[in-house]
């Protein structure tokens, strides 16, 4: 039990090594092997990971099941759950089945596509467990390998561009991360990330002068500048998100589910484990600014979505949208901002998985993402309809479906902070269900007039089957909220005291006009 | 007395009474028919004396009046000079036999500049480290030209040897100007002079040093013979360049600053953080417009002497240490890389475009997927090893106030990533063209092999080489 952290973060590494050296040939049964291989295996690491969850006890703010070993350079392998990353770890192994059953059809180079999907589950995992900040950074570094040849070996047409420039982008982004561990190492001489959340560590926050700009907040300001650096580009917020679209439009279906439900969550997480608690000077400094990055990126990528033509790069503008009200809740700083952050994440990772695969189902039977070239689909595809209509709804925020809850606790905390932003964030709820409702009405309703989508079948079993979790989850979590809100309450709880205690006695200085 | 001394250099002169039998026996033999044996009896005499100075050797020695140091810097050093080199030279013979290029002097020539390389980085005293600057640079620019009937190697070789030759002589100037204002040239005796307030022509003197000093280990600007050096030699010696002389020279530049100038620090780190800076960009923007895997190589080699220097200029245990890990990485990351690229041939013909490994992965999936380890090492993407070298240059930057540097660091190594990752684009996303030959030799895809599992391996405790890396660097740095 002890082990069982690490246990659940490298059985998926250890299935792509059997794949890698067992598996051999590339024909119709070799391909099968594969695909069970992977998905037995994403499989045994869900029901690992339940483990976790059913001993997991909430009252605790502190971490659980901590693992700790030494490591080089006077870093430390660390593992551990809290309040907040343990719903992200149970998301991740969660979805990973699901993923491996939606790319049942997928015959090019199978088997490494399988290894590219198990290391990157692994990596994900560790980037949720890791109590190390270069352990941290290594498993959220390491993913955009896997990612990058998701997307540049299996993606579409213009892979190449966009694989690249997913990689580049976010590279610089973590860089600029990693001085700032560099410079926590430093200066407080640990890179434990259970130590530097202790209310005794902090950062140095007097104004300091770099480049003739007095700074605010000080080497906390500075710190926060770097970490947001990578998680913004994570996340991503405007206007550091373009390269989202590129690569959701060209990875493949699974790479897109993964990409939109899990790896843009490790954005959120980072705000959550290090800018807040570890930098609340910084925090406070650089709030407003967030507030308003999401509010402009809350109603400006609603609007581009409304005229996009591409059915994936409307829903990954709506993507970028959601996750504005995830910053904006995160940045509310008060227990329903980070309450309703944290569920906005968790419901975005099941309905936005749930989208790109129903985009995947019609692709994989009409090869294209245009929406003109669609319509009418309900008079062939009865049950797709349904689905479909399900998740455009929660995507909406229908109440009854998990979008309502989220959307509606962070706006309810960040009224208490802000009103303005919190009004114009309210209106992305309306553009929301603008071009969720109208991409709808374009692809499904109306009469079937195409001749190319007159032969067109409905959705398979196994198509089918993958939608029933997400389906019940979106219901469960949206009548029933509790089932997330008892598990991260008591930690969120933990870190809004700990921030206001650190705020406390830090008012903003004016800078004195000098002669 | 002698007798001591003698024992401390037993090694180097063990190593050049080998070379020259060794030259002796082939000329009056069977001359070339023996130099495929001659590779291997050499390549193994390094590796028994590698595993000979790293295990016996103990404790800090100086001989011939401190003009030679025996340390645990300087056995680092050695260690790893005397490892790659017989490990280029085990990749080197087939090549080289196959191409009619394997001659008995090769093996012998390589010998020599080891010898050079070790006294090198044992150096008290600046007469020391010029003799065995000398030997070595001789050595190589004769290898540099070894395709006597080709324009291009004799051209390397040239060119080697014009720019060698201008570098040492900066390097002399600044000598000159050192004793001259010193008074000794021993090591010992330009610390204690240096110690409060050098004068004027002290760091003049120091400027010269570190300027010739930055030629050897090819840093920007010093560094415009690298890529025609590297396209123009054989590969195999191409291989070599980019390995142990690098670490040599890098060795020995962080003998120079630290035993003659360690108590003025602050005089000689922003040169050496400038030409850090320097490197780090050019490789990494220089290499972008490469199809040439050769200069590729070269410039990338450039942007990773930037990173060294970046822990050199920290001018501390942790700069020193964090250097000798980045190095040892490096030459790690050379050695497969080179061993991949020796391995690169069409019809039994090298090849050296960056093109021909257009979807070669679809081909040899291992050796792509190795190749792809590589190249996201050397880019310092973790979880590979090549990530952990940049982690510990940037901390030691960091600890001695130059965060500017760690900073301009990591932008620079974004760029660089670019480069690296073309290669895995050509390797896994390109269209087909072509084919590379199917076959590889089994020692050269050994050692692809070894250096990549080496790169995902290590990142569980780098082979428990920090220990000994802080050891070295704590008997340099004063």
């Amino acid at each position: 039990m002890s082990n069982i952290l690490s246990l659940t973060t490298f059985i998926p590494l250890g299935g792509a090594i059997i794949l890698a050296l067992l598996l051999r040939g590339d024909d119709a049964a070799a391909q099968r092997n594969a695909k069970w291989v992977a998905m037995s295996t994403s499989l045994v690491t869900f029901v690992v990971s339940l483990f976790i969850l059913s001993n997991f006890d909430p009252s605790d703010t502190g971490f659980q099941f901590v693992e700790e070993r030494t490591w080089l350079a006077g870093l430390q392998y660390k593992m551990g759950v809290d309040g907040i990353s343990i719903l992200f770890v149970m998301l991740t192994t969660f979805l990973m089945p699901l993923v491996f059953a939606s790319c049942w059809n997928v015959t090019t180079r199978v088997k490494e596509y399988m290894i590219a999907f198990l290391l990157l589950e692994t990596l994900m995992l560790g980037v949720f467990m890791a109590l190390d900040l270069v352990l941290f950074y290594l498993f959220f570094e390491a993913g955009l390998i896997p990612m990058f040849l998701i997307i540049g070996i299996w993606g579409g047409k213009n892979r190449i561009y966009a694989s690249f420039k997913f990689f580049l982008y976010t590279f610089l982004g973590s860089v600029l991360m990693l001085v700032a561990m560099v410079a926590m190492f430093y200066h407080a001489g640990t890179t434990d990330i259970a130590l530097l959340l202790s209310p005794e560590v902090s950062f140095a926050s007097d104004p300091i002068t770099v480049l003739g700009l007095n700074i605010m907040g000080g080497a906390q300001t500075l710190m926060w500048i770097a970490f947001f650096a990578s998680f913004a580009v994570k996340m991503p917020m405007w206007p550091v998100h373009t390269w989202l679209p590129d690569a959701h439009v060209q990875a493949p279906t699974a790479g897109s589910v993964v990409l939109a439900a899990i790896l843009l969550k490790m954005g959120g997480y980072g705000f959550l484990r290090f800018s807040l608690p570890m930098f609340p000077i910084g925090s406070e400094v650089m709030g407003p600014l967030v507030l308003w990055l999401s509010a402009i990126a809350i109603v400006y990528t609603s609007l581009v979505a409304l005229v996009q033509e591409d059915m994936k790069k409307l829903i990954a503008y709506s993507s970028v949208a959601h996750m504005g009200y995830v910053t904006m809740g995160i940045f509310a700083v008060n227990q329903q901002g980070i309450d309703g952050a944290i569920f906005q994440m968790i419901s975005h990772g099941f309905i936005s998985g749930a989208l790109f695969l129903c985009v995947g189902v019609i692709y994989d039977r009409m090869h294209t993402r245009e929406i003109d070239a669609y319509g009418g689909l309900v008079n062939r595809m009865p049950a797709y309809a349904l689905i479909f209509m399900f998740f455009t709804m929660a995507n909406v925020g229908l109440p009854g479906t998990s979008g309502f809850i989220g959307e509606f606790l962070v706006l309810v905390g960040i009224f208490q902070v802000n009103t303005w932003v919190a009004a114009i964030a309210t209106t992305g709820v309306i553009f929301s269900a603008a071009y969720a409702l109208w991409l709808y009405r374009r692809v499904v309703m109306g009469d079937l007039i195409k001749e190319s989508l007159k032969s067109i079948t409905d959705m398979t079993k196994r198509e089918k089957l993958i939608f029933v979790p997400l389906v019940t989850m979106t219901l469960l979590l949206g009548v029933y909220p509790a089932l997330v809100l008892d598990i991260i309450g008591p930690s969120v709880e933990a870190l809004v005291e700990n921030y206001e205690t650190a705020v406390a006695g830090f008012a903003p200085v004016t800078p004195v006009a000098s002669h | 007395m002698i007798s001591a001394d003698i024992q401390i250099v037993m090694p180097e002169i063990l190593l050049a009474i080998y070379a020259m039998l060794a030259l002796l026996a082939a000329v009056y033999t069977n001359k070339d028919k023996s130099a495929s044996l001659l590779t291997w009896v050499t390549s193994g005499l390094f590796v028994l004396m590698g595993l000979w100075i790293g295990i016996n050797g103990q404790g800090t020695q100086t001989a011939f009046d401190g003009m030679f140091n025996d340390d645990g810097f300087s056995r680092f050093a050695k260690v790893a000079i005397l490892l790659s080199a017989a490990a280029v030279l085990m990749m080197s013979e087939a090549y080289m036999k196959r191409r009619g290029l394997l001659r008995f002097e090769y093996p012998i020539l390589v010998a020599l500049s080891v010898v050079g390389m070790m006294v090198m980085v044992s150096a008290g005293d600046l007469m020391a480290l010029y003799m065995g600057l000398e030997l070595q640079s001789l050595s190589l620019y004769v290898v540099a030209s070894l395709r006597r009937d080709s324009v291009k190697s004799t051209e390397a070789g040239l060119k080697y040897f014009v720019l060698g030759a201008l570098s040492s002589g900066l390097l002399l100037y600044g000598a000159s100007l050192t004793y001259g204002f010193a008074g000794t040239t021993l090591f010992s005796g330009i610390i204690e002079a240096s110690a409060h307030h050098p004068s004027l022509g002290l760091l003049f003197g120091i400027v010269f040093l570190v300027s010739g000093l930055a030629f050897k280990v090819s840093a920007a600007p010093f560094h415009m013979w690298t890529p025609d050096v590297y396209e123009g030699s054989p590969t195999p010696v191409t291989a070599f360049f980019a390995t142990a002389p690098k670490f040599a020279a890098m060795a020995m530049f962080a003998r120079v600053v630290h035993d003659a100038f360690g108590h003025i620090v602050s005089d000689w780190q922003q040169i050496v953080a400038l030409l850090a800076v320097v490197s780090m960009f050019l490789g990494a923007v220089a290499a972008i417009g490469q199809k040439d895997i050769k200069r590729l190589m070269a410039y990338s080699s450039i942007a990773h002497m930037g990173f060294a220097l970046m822990g050199l200029a920290a001018g501390t245990v942790l700069g020193v240490q964090a250097m000798l890990i980045y190095m040892a990485i490096y030459v790690t990351m050379n050695i497969g890389a080179f061993a991949f690229i020796l391995g690169m041939e069409r019809d039994g013909r090298p090849v050296t475009s960056i093109e021909s490994l257009k979807m070669y992965s679809k081909r040899q999936p291992l050796r792509a997927l190795a190749l792809l380890v590589l190249m996201f090492s050397l880019a310092g993407v973790p979880p590979m090893v090549g990530f952990f070298g940049k982690f510990y240059v940037l901390r030691a930057a960091f600890d001695a106030g130059l965060a500017w540097l760690a900073v301009a660091g990591v932008i620079a190594s974004v760029i660089g990533a670019f480069y690296y990752l073309r290669i895995v684009y050509y390797m896994y996303f390109g269209e087909e063209t072509e084919q590379l030959d199917g076959k590889m030799n089994p020692v050269l895809w050994g050692f692809l092999m070894a250096a990549s599992l080496a790169m995902l391996i290590g990142v569980i405790n780098l082979f428990g080489i920090e220990p000994i890396a802080q050891a070295a660097a704590e008997a340099l740095v004063h």
